[in-house]
């Protein structure tokens, strides 16, 4: 294919993507909006007010960013997996095995569609967090490119678990059993430094405690791990997880006989 | 001309070992309308599933339109529109939609994907139908969808497994004037069916698969030719009690007393009827039994079967 048919293709299926999930705006947009807003009022403002301070900071200053984060992350994660596994599910996912769209492409349409609704659910979250406090970014660059990296990642993350499942069972267990407790324990709601020692340690093995703690750097310039470790991280798990990705859609693992 | 597919040593086998296509050769024409005939299982779907790359090969080599899908697999699928056997589009989605995504995913910009979605979404009677979502179209219209969409990008090779299957009578009619209609515009057709009638009235050429193997490839006319005895069934004036003994001809009464006569190649169908005159037998219409290409076909198949199953209990034999 051309680089322009190429571009065609791409936009093609981002475009889709973000039709699908606008469409369905109840189930896609709206809930984290309210549940980040229940987090906001109960968390910050009620039981927050009694904390004090954590990280120098007022406890609904703390939490905002990790709120933001959390919600990026599941929207992400959620947009592909759910939508490349009902292509699969219903087949129309052999209208793009029949066509010359290469994978790489498939791949970052995808990715870019589920980024377009982690983002976008960022910026709701952020918004709505700006009734409760106030945001004075320290770092946009750190922000920006924090919570773009993370995006792709759990939208490559959702690409792999829709790749790999049979069964819609087998799309909403990695959310709940792996992704949903390894962003409590990453250090959204607390500082780590509040851990025993032994607790820090584990708590440093949890690839979700880098991201939040990098997006919290961005925004209130306290962190509990170094920002460029995390980023670093955070970019070789793309490459690994983008390699797996390509592999198996090069086998056609789940999509073809 | 060249060819549109060329298909050498052919295998699959699945995960759970079952041999799908025992190495098969196929070469259709540029331009023909040519069609895969089996029984269900005979390896037709894997066929053309592995040539539309939604089914991995075990060996051989495809080849579209000179462009081997090992090695230049993404020509190979610009020159191939598909119609599968199942509905596979996204039952939630607008009709008008469906066709210009799957023209974006061949590269075609969108002005230009949506000329080219009115063309063949009037063509196929689905114009008034655009903004409807496809799960509200009848299972008709849902089958015409599906060749809008694999026409969208203009292929030169069009593929069918089972088009009209499950579409009533008058509207099968009207794919057929259409399908006919773009073959002479060039489109090169590949299709399958389980309605023999359709593979007799569309295709030149026809290819008979059974248990992976071809069995036979060759044009409509010389198949049909192998037919050496062809049935007709004749409507009598006057009802008959038994049926009448004709000189050199098999006779019987069908299940609704109408008198069936077999006529051999050679014979005379005249004669048939001077005999039937001399006996005051008067006959006011006539039909021919059967599509001569399904009893061909039948006949054909369970050739193939009485001849694995001999071939299974001689190697039983040589083992015992």
């Amino acid at each position: 294919m051309k680089t322009s048919a190429i571009l065609t293709a791409f936009n093609t299926i981002v475009i889709r993507e973000i039709r699908r999930f606008t469409r369905i705006w109840p189930q896609t947009l709206l809930p984290p909006a309210v549940t980040m807003t229940l987090y906001f009022i109960i968390f910050g403002n009620l039981i927050g007010s009694r904390i004090g301070q954590m990280g120098g900071f007022d406890y609904m200053s703390f939490i905002v960013p990790g709120l933001i984060m959390m919600s990026v992350i599941t929207s992400s994660y959620a947009n592909v997996v759910s939508s490349f596994f009902s292509m699969k599910f219903q087949r129309s996912i052999e209208e793009l095995l029949v066509s010359p769209i290469p994978n790489w492409v498939i791949l970052a349409g995808y990715v870019t569609g589920g980024m377009a609704r982690g983002l976008g659910i960022g910026v709701i979250v952020t918004l709505l967090s700006l009734a409760f406090t106030r945001l004075e970014i320290h770092h946009l660059g750190v922000v920006v490119v924090t919570v773009f990296l993370t995006s792709a990642l759990f939208a490559i993350g959702g690409f792999i678990n829709a790749m790999l499942a049979t069964k819609f069972d087998d799309i909403s267990i990695v959310p709940t059993f792996v992704l949903t407790p390894l962003t409590y324990l990453g250090g959204v709601f607390y500082s780590i430094q509040l851990l025993p020692e032994f607790w820090q340690g584990v708590s440093m093995v949890n690839p979700i405690l880098y991201m939040v703690n990098a997006f919290r750097y961005g925004i209130l310039g306290v962190s509990d791990v170094n920002v460029y470790v995390a980023l670093g991280m955070i970019l070789v798990f793309i490459v690994l997880l983008a390699a797996v990705a390509l592999r198996l859609l090069a086998r056609g693992k789940g999509i073809r006989h | 001309m060249s060819n549109a597919l060329e298909i050498a040593g052919l295998t699959k086998t699945y995960g759970d070992g079952f041999q799908a296509l025992k190495g098969i050769d196929l070469t259709v024409r540029e331009g023909d309308f040519f069609a895969l005939l089996g029984p269900n299982g005979a390896g037709k779907s894997t066929t053309l599933g592995i040539v539309c790359s939604l089914v991995n090969k075990s060996a051989g080599t495809v080849k579209v339109f000179g462009h081997d899908i090992d090695t230049d697999l993404s020509a190979a699928k610009v020159n191939l529109g598909v119609v599968p056997q199942e509905f596979n589009f996204n039952q939630f989605e607008k009709v008008f939609d469906i066709v210009t995504t799957q023209a974006g995913y061949y590269g075609i910009p969108l002005r230009q994907a949506r000329v080219s979605a009115e063309k063949y979404l009037r063509k196929l009677g689905l114009w008034d139908k655009r903004d409807t979502p496809a799960r509200m179209l009848s299972g008709g219209m849902k089958r015409r969808l599906m060749i809008a969409r694999a026409l969208v990008h203009e292929p030169r090779l069009l593929i069918l497994d089972e088009p009209t299957a499950g579409v009533d009578i008058e509207l099968r009619r009207s794919m057929w004037a259409f399908l006919e209609e773009i073959n002479r515009e060039g489109t090169t057709i590949i299709l399958t069916t389980h309605y023999l009638e359709e593979a007799e009235a569309l295709c030149r050429n026809i290819a008979i698969i059974d248990h992976g193997l071809i069995l036979r490839n060759t044009s409509k006319r010389e198949l049909l030719q192998q037919l050496h005895v062809e049935t007709f069934v004749l409507d009598t004036a006057e009802p008959l009690e038994g049926a009448p003994g004709l000189d050199g001809f098999v006779t019987r009464l069908d299940d609704e007393g109408a008198l069936e006569v077999d006529v051999e190649k050679g014979q005379s169908l005249n004669r048939v009827f001077i005999e039937l005159e001399g006996l005051g037998i008067r006959v006011v219409s006539m039909r021919t039994k059967a599509n001569r290409l399904e009893e061909l076909f039948i006949r054909m198949v369970e050739e193939n079967a009485v001849a694995n199953k001999s071939a299974a209990a001689g190697a039983k034999g040589a083992s015992a």
